[in-house]
């Protein structure tokens, strides 16, 4: 029975998300945005909440990852599960603060690939492990199939050479997922994950990036140089099936980007928010009725812009139901990253536009969600690589083909 | 007038336009002009009349509210939905570039659309209908089946519910005898739902025809415009201000005096034979009055009629998508497929992501309608992408094509010009 309203079950989990989004983020917000590079200290306790919320099973908020499989599978009903709460959990906590959520502990899209690619044995043993997620390198970003770190095993252990760039929380988390290859002449079938933990030898941390936005979040840039890591520490399979090609890997995009569609949701609806309070102020309010061309040109360009943030939500729910109910989801991830992605900054960059000063200085959060939005428009495949991806599947095209 | 009357006999007279092979041509110009001019009684009619009398309206009840997220429709709804597609894949698309040339609908094709039972989802049980509860969502699912037929045509099938349709959700017992019967029968009666008018920035809360109070009911003067079916049409349901209080609606039969139909085409949907209603002191008695007169019932129904809009955006758009995929994987240039050139496959991605988006918000407010939630917000917002992107998916349409599109061997042209009725139109349709 078609019903697109979020599930009455995660009312209490979206409560709670959105009272700590209020009361741990919003105050800490502009803090963290000015001293960049600071350690949100605030959050530990908050994070150890969290790892609550996620234990429950029922999903929480942030990167506790997309996992097939995990429960029963026996109803052959309408499922709402830890998709579709993960994704409404972190809808109300980038409502708060993007940056910082991305900055909570054990929330790393490390964890989510680890969750979404790991076998049993290695979900337990990373369990509690706070992970980064390390893929772009200097000379490669959209083109992963291009990475240049090599991981050549020798005797028990993989040998990992290279440099990382763009790695999220690659100084605060416990351990980073590095992608590298097992051997460069077989190409992207060759690219596998591995779990590189903080203090091994051979891993440095080189410096943080100073940012437009998600400051609070710290950006590192990694080097590893004959760094040694167990064999067990590779996740999914060793063996390099061509066939198969980069699904593997690959396959951690699918459930990470509808997370990263939820954050932009978050950002976007704070902005939504913070604006319709501005203009209300300032006497202009919408009318659902009223034709949009009648009315302030305020309230119209409002209009549209919550009429793009309604289809990105819609969008980015749908993906994450798709995932609950097993239903392949590349195709609706990738529509749902693409529409969030542009929605925000588009909504973002408006809404300042519309709030004049209040919206442009320091005074207020708009200009900083603003500049938080548009890494959201790029990292986990940027606006072009999803239109490239849905554009393959529309069109039925392999990647050869359609560049 | 005379003027033109003057030089166009004197352009008659040449023979230059023979030498040409402009005689045809021209001619169809004139014959045109003389048809928007002319104005003619409403179609004279059935007499309705209330065969049974009920012990009170029969209303569908909300539909339940599961709690649960979910876009798979129901087993029966699938069913509707294969069904009305398979219709208008079958009945509407290969007829479309004809009614569109035509200005009407092919014979016999409305006829077997009821048959369809189209109109019977909407009638309650008790009134002869199928219906059990309300059924805005199957509803907005057969339009946008429909509109991915023909946007046109689904609008000449669609039209006489929502007429139904706002005699089941507002009409009274008596009401509901007169005139529910025949939405029943063999022979459904063309119907329309007028609420459009001729004006730039036209406010549905705002209708300048007027509705005065007599001692015997109602006087109706005003024009309605892009009336679907309007020349045939034998029942209207017309919204006018009642004596400066806002809008209401009021049921006219096309026998009454005073009511004129005047053709009048408009850049698409041109297979619903869209007509312009004139009301020069229409008489009406006191039980025309539809729901009371009620600001909430007028409310309610602007906003399910977008939706309706914003269903058929949905079906359209889908349609350009249907058909720009295998038109740019097969199209060469440069030597291989244009699909292959990014600027080309973004732009079926765009389609094919704001398509989605809008179909979602349009399917979030139709549930919220029939479960009898507030849905003021979710419909303002479908109708806003319905006209934004529906439109661009439009131009999208065409611009793949390059000139075949521009030329009416493919129907993305048609679909370019149906699309622009988004976000112009209001009224005509009732999910």
């Amino acid at each position: 029975m078609i019903n697109l309203e979020p599930p009455k079950k995660a009312g209490a989990l979206v409560n709670q998300a959105y009272q700590a989004a209020a009361e741990v983020f919003r105050p800490i917000s502009r803090k963290y945005d000015r001293a960049e590079h600071a350690y949100p200290s605030e959050l530990d306790m908050f994070a150890a909440l969290l790892d609550g919320l996620n234990g429950s099973g029922e999903g929480g908020a942030g990167a506790s990852g997309v996992r097939r499989g995990d429960d029963d599978g026996k109803s052959n009903g309408n499922r709402n599960g830890g998709n579709l709460s993960t994704v409404l959990g972190t809808i109300e906590m980038c409502w708060g603060d993007v940056a910082l959520l991305l900055s909570m502990p054990r929330q790393g899209l490390g964890n989510a690939a680890i969750a979404s690619v790991a076998n049993d044995e290695q979900l337990e043993r990373f369990a509690g492990l706070w992970a980064a997620m390390a893929i772009t390198e200097p000379g490669c970003g959209s083109d992963s199939a291009a990475i240049t770190a090599t991981a050549e095993l020798d005797g028990d252990e993989y040998v990992l050479n290279g440099e990382k760039i763009f790695v999220t929380a690659g100084q605060r988390a416990d351990a980073v997922v590095v992608w590298a290859s097992l051997d460069r002449s077989k190409g992207r079938a060759a690219i596998k994950s591995f779990v590189v933990e903080k203090g091994t030898p051979g891993f440095e941390v080189v410096r943080l990036e100073h940012k437009l936005g998600i400051r609070a979040s710290d950006t590192a840039v990694l080097r590893f140089e004959n760094c040694r890591v167990p064999k067990e520490n590779l996740l999914g399979t060793p063996e390099i099936d061509t066939k198969k090609g980069f699904a593997g890997v690959m396959q951690t995009f699918d459930n990470t980007r509808p997370l990263v569609a939820a954050m932009a949701i978050g950002v976007a609806r704070a902005a939504l928010e913070e604006t319709a309070r501005i203009l209300a102020e300032a006497g202009v309010t919408v009318d659902y009725d009223k034709p949009a061309n009648s009315q302030h040109a305020a309230a119209a360009a409002y209009l549209q812009l919550e009429a793009d943030y309604e289809a990105a939500y819609l969008l980015t729910l749908e993906s994450a139901w798709m995932a609950d109910n097993r239903k392949p989801n590349s195709l609706h991830a990738s529509m749902a990253k693409a529409k969030a992605g542009r929605s925000v900054v588009d909504i973002t960059l408006r809404c300042v536009e519309l709030a004049g000063t209040l919206g442009y200085t320091e005074d207020l959060l708009l200009e900083k969600w603003s500049r938080d939005a548009k890494i959201l428009d790029i990292f986990e495949g940027t606006q072009q690589i999803q239109q490239l991806i849905v554009a393959r599947k529309l069109l039925g095209k392999a990647s050869a083909e359609l560049k | 007038m005379g003027v033109g009357l003057a030089a166009l006999t004197k352009l008659a007279g040449t023979r230059t336009l023979d030498r040409v092979g402009l005689r045809g041509p021209v001619e169809n110009l004139v014959s045109a002009a003389t048809r928007n001019g002319f104005r003619a009684a409403g179609a004279a009619g059935r007499t309705f009349k209330a065969a049974q009398r009920l012990g009170g309206p029969a209303r569908p009840a909300p539909a339940p509210d599961t709690g649960l997220f979910d876009l798979a429709p129901g087993e029966e709804q699938q069913m509707i939905v294969d069904t009305v597609g398979e219709f208008a894949a079958e009945q509407l698309r290969p007829a479309a570039a004809e009614a569109d040339a035509k200005l009407a609908p092919p014979d016999g094709l409305l006829s077997r659309a009821a048959e369809l039972g189209v109109t019977l989802v909407g009638i309650p049980e008790e009134l002869g209908g199928i219906g059990t509860e309300r059924s805005v969502v199957t509803n907005v699912l057969v339009g946008e089946a429909l509109a991915h037929g023909d946007m046109g045509l689904a609008v000449a099938v669609l039209a006489p519910s929502a007429v139904s349709t706002a005699l089941v959700q507002w009409g009274d017992e008596h009401q509901q005898a007169t005139y529910l019967p025949a939405f029943v029968g063999d022979n459904v009666p063309a119907a329309a739902l007028a609420v459009q008018e001729r004006k730039a920035l036209y406010d549905p809360f705002k209708p300048a025809t007027r509705a005065r109070r007599t001692p015997k009911g109602y006087q109706l003067d005003g024009v309605k415009s892009l009336v679907p079916r309007a020349a045939e049409a034998e029942l209207f349901i017309v919204s006018a201000d009642l004596e400066g209080r806002g809008p209401a609606l009021f049921i006219v039969e096309s026998s009454t005096a005073g009511v004129t139909i005047e053709p009048e085409p408009a850049m698409g949907l041109r297979g619903a034979a869209t007509g312009r209603l004139h009301l020069d002191k229409v008489s009406l008695p006191g039980s025309a009055l539809l729901g009371g007169g009620s600001a909430e019932t007028f409310t309610e129904l602007v906003r399910l009629s977008r939706l309706g809009w914003a269903a058929l955006a949905c079906g359209t758009a889908k349609a350009v998508l249907d058909y720009v995929v295998p038109y740019v994987n097969e199209r060469q240039a440069f030597g291989e497929p244009i699909s292959h050139r990014q600027g080309v496959a973004f732009q079926v991605a765009d389609i094919g992501i704001e398509l989605e988006g809008m179909r979602l918000v349009t399917l979030r407010a139709a549930a919220r309608a029939e479960q009898g939630k507030p849905f003021a917000r979710e419909v303002a917002l479908a109708r806003k992408l319905a006209t934004d992107k529906g439109m661009q998916i439009g131009s999208a349409g065409v611009q793949l094509l390059g000139g075949h599109g521009f030329v009416k061997e493919h129907p993305v042209e048609r679909w370019y010009r149906d699309l622009r009725a988004i976000g112009v139109l209001e009224g005509v349709l009732l999910p």
